[in-house]
Parts: C-alpha cells; structure tokens; sequence
C-alpha cells in the first residue's frame, strides 16, 4: 500500500507537449501522461505499432520530452531487453529506468512471446499494457483482451463469444516481483503505482496492466472517458490490486468491493457503450458471472 | 530542438530521428466544435485562494489546463473533448458552441 497522493504532489511539469495527434479525451494519452510524470526525464520508452506510436509523431516531430524507440508490433519487451542491455553496457542502468509501453493486442496477442521471454529472463524493466480492449489504432478489431459480449469490427453479429484473458494471472505465473492493476481514471493511483514500479529498480520485470477507456472504439460521448473508467472500477468489472512479490493486496477503490452488495450494478458501466448494444439477457448473466467468478478468486487469496 | 543540437545522432542511429516539439499535430483547437469556459465566480480555487480542487487539470489527457488560481486553458491546442466540464465538481466549466452567437472571442 502507498499513501494517497495529492493532486498538488503530483509534478506539474508536462512529458508529453500539448497538440498531439490522438483522438480528443483518449484515456491512453492521459494514462500516458501521469506514466511519464512518475517515470521522469530519466527514462528511456519503446514502444510497438498501436494508438501509443502515433502519439510520438510523424516524421522530424514528436511531443515527447524523453527518448522513445518506436518498434515492430510483436517485439517492444525484446527491444526493451535490448535497451537494458546496452544500459548495462554503457555502466548507466541504476540510473536510467527502460518503460515499454504496449497496447493490448501489442501484449496480450502478438506480443505474448517476447514478454513471456523478458520475464522469465526477469529483464530488469518496466512493462506496461494500456489496454482499450481491441485494436483500435487499425479500426477496433478484437483482441483477447476483448470482453465478452463487445461488437468489434470482426465481432459485428453476437459480439465477442469469449472472455478476456486475465493478464495479470498469467504474468503472476512468470513469478514476477511486482504486477498491478490500474485505471486511467484513477491517475493518482495510478502514479503511484509507476512509482512504486520505479522504485523497485533491481528486482526485474515490473508488470502493469492499465485499463484505458476508448471512446470511438467503445461508443460512448467524449466527455465520459472518465467516468466509463471509474464505472468499470465500481461495478467490479476491474479489479485494481498490487501483487507485490506474490503477496496480493487491493487497491484502495476496489477494496470495498469484496463485498458485492457495494458494487455497482453493472448494467450501468455496460448500457452507455454502443459496443454492448446488441447484449442479450443471457450475456448479460454471463458478464454477471463472469465478475462474480473474478471476485471470488480475489477474495479467497485476500482473505487468507 | 533539431538536428543540429544532436551532431553526432545520425552516426548513432540509424533511423529517423523525432524532435520534441510542441503542436506535434498543429493547433488542434481547431478540430474543437465546443469550447470550455471557465467561470471563475463558480471555481472553488479561485473562490477560496486555495489549492483545493485542480480536478481539471487532473482529468484533461492533453494537459492544456494550468494548476493556477484561476485555472486556464490553452485554447491553442484543447480539443474540446468536454472531460473538464463533466467532472468539475462545481458546475464551473460550461461548455459553448464554437463560433456560434454565444461563444466569447478567443
Ligand atoms: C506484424 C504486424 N501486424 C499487424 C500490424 C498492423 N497494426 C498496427 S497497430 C495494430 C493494432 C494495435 O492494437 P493494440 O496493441 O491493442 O493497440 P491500440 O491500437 O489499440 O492502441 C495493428 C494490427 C502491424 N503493424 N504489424
Ligand atoms: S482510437 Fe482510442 S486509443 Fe486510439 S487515439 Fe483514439 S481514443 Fe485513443
Ligand atoms: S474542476 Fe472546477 S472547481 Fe475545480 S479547479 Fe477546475 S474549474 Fe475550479
Ligand atoms: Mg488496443
């Protein structure tokens, strides 16, 4: 657990200058922002073909204030192996921290095998899905990240007839020092957890799994990205939890949530997106469940 | 920044090289259709002198709205996505149709 931090603790100066060339209210830009507010100027980035490569920019330009390595879309945690490497080479890895940052597809798809590879290795790195839940840069194909029942463009007729994967479990099973989840809509928590992540320098991949809200890719009003986040966290739909050297503990939003009385009904995180329009009542029962199911897992390890 | 503040980076990397640079993208206030307005007698900062909300420059994923008292916006680059005004916890921000009668001056 960290102290919460205040908005005015949080580093005023900008990483990412202002004009990009996301789509107005993108939860990736804003998760972006405060990863690079915790990381610092002394960070090195790569990152593989997504919505996050087109944030640094076309030719000669880019609104990132630290050096990025734009790579192929299956290999951001072996360029960042790379990258550590050479650090190590050079006598400068204590000082500089190597962040790659993926999408979903990027991680949990085609990227699976170099980063399966980095944390075996236990490449001292930190590794970042954002995950908008398809792959949005290429017109919001679906991913394994994906939720069940969710039109993409290659679910059009029923939605998505399966689960997302739970990264986090399966990055657990590589024995990593440190997993967590997160929310865009939650920057302050957040940050501190990129923090953290930062801090524990040394002690290998360091894995976290940002839920980030996309608001062509799911359907629903601009001015929303914030509050659909918060929704997911509410509703139970996200878990946020830290699992600090196998020890799994919950975030401060989500900790309440245990118990499921205090979890929102989830028709209300579901209803505002034009991608769960065509649910069914049996869908929806089988999201229910497929939140319950999540919560009873949880709370069996946190109990104990 | 470019080329010339980094002679020996073409010898190093064989790649394009990006430079920092502000509106990457251009002015993309352009592509707003509504603008944020601020009303100062309504924002708790201004009201109480204090840092005691910044919730906007939190929320904004542009980071075009300033931690000051008042809080402002960078018209220049905010893309109107409306994010300000939705979480302002004191109906300060008002959102307004760009050009139209109602709109102030830029
Ligand atoms: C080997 C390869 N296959 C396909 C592509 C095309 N491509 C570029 S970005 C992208 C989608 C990325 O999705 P995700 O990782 O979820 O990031 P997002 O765009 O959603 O931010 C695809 C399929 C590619 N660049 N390389
Ligand atoms: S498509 Fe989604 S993730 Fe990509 S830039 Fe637009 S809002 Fe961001
Ligand atoms: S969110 Fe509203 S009350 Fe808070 S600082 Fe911004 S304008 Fe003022
Ligand atoms: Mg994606």
């Amino acid at each position: 657990m960290f102290k919460p931090v205040k908005i005015m603790d949080l580093p005023e100066e900008e990483m990412i200058l202002p004009g990009t060339r996301l789509c107005p209210s993108c939860a990736p830009q804003l998760a972006y922002r405060f990863i690079l507010k915790a990381l610092g100027p002394k960070t090195i980035v790569t990152v593989p073909a997504s919505c996050m490569t087109v944030v640094h920019g076309m030719q000669g330009a880019t609104p990132v204030k630290v050096p990025v390595l734009n790579t192929t879309f299956e290999t951001v945690a072996a360029s960042a192996s790379g990258i550590v490497a050479s650090l190590k080479n050079l006598g400068k890895d204590k000082e500089v921290t190597v962040l790659a940052i993926a999408g979903d597809g990027g991680t949990v798809d085609i990227g699976i095998q170099g980063l399966s590879g980095a944390a075996e290795r236990n490449t001292d790195m930190i590794y970042c899905c954002y995950d908008n839940e398809a792959y949005m840069n290429t017109g919001i194909q679906r991913s394994g990240s994906t939720p069940f029942g969710a039109i993409t463009t290659t679910t059009p007729i029923n939605g998505k007839l399966e689960h997302k994967k739970n990264m986090g479990m399966i990055m657990e099973a590589h024995g990593l020092s440190y997993i967590a989840t997160a929310c865009a809509s939650y920057p302050q928590d957040l940050y501190a957890k990129f923090v953290k992540a930062k801090e524990m320098k040394g002690q290998g991949l360091r894995y976290i799994h940002v839920l980030a809200p996309c608001p062509p890719g799911w359907g629903f009003d601009n001015k929303l990205t914030i509050e659909i986040g918060r929704l997911a966290v509410k509703t139970g739909f996200w878990p946020m939890y830290e699992i600090i050297h196998g020890k799994m503990e919950l975030s401060k939003e989500s900790k309440r949530l245990v118990d499921p009385t205090k979890r929102k009904p989830l028709e209300e995180y579901l209803t505002p997106q034009r991608r769960f329009r065509k649910l069914n009542p049996s869908q929806l029962q089988e999201i229910k469940k497929y939140v319950n199911d999540t919560w009873e897992t949880i709370n069996k390890r946190v109990s104990c | 920044m470019e080329d010339k503040d980094y002679p020996n980076a073409h010898k190093k990397i064989l790649a394009s090289i990006q430079y920092p640079q502000i509106g990457e993208a251009g002015k993309t206030g352009t592509w707003r259709t509504m603008r944020p307005l601020i009303h100062e007698d309504k924002c708790i900062v201004v009201k109480t002198g204090t840092h005691n909300c910044h919730l906007c420059w939190l929320y904004c994923p542009e980071g075009v709205v300033s931690r000051t008292i008042p809080p402002t916006i960078d018209y220049d680059y905010c893309k109107g996505c409306g994010i300000c005004a939705n979480e302002c916890p004191h109906d300060a921000i008002e959102r307004m149709e760009e050009g139209g009668a109602k709109a102030c001056p830029a």
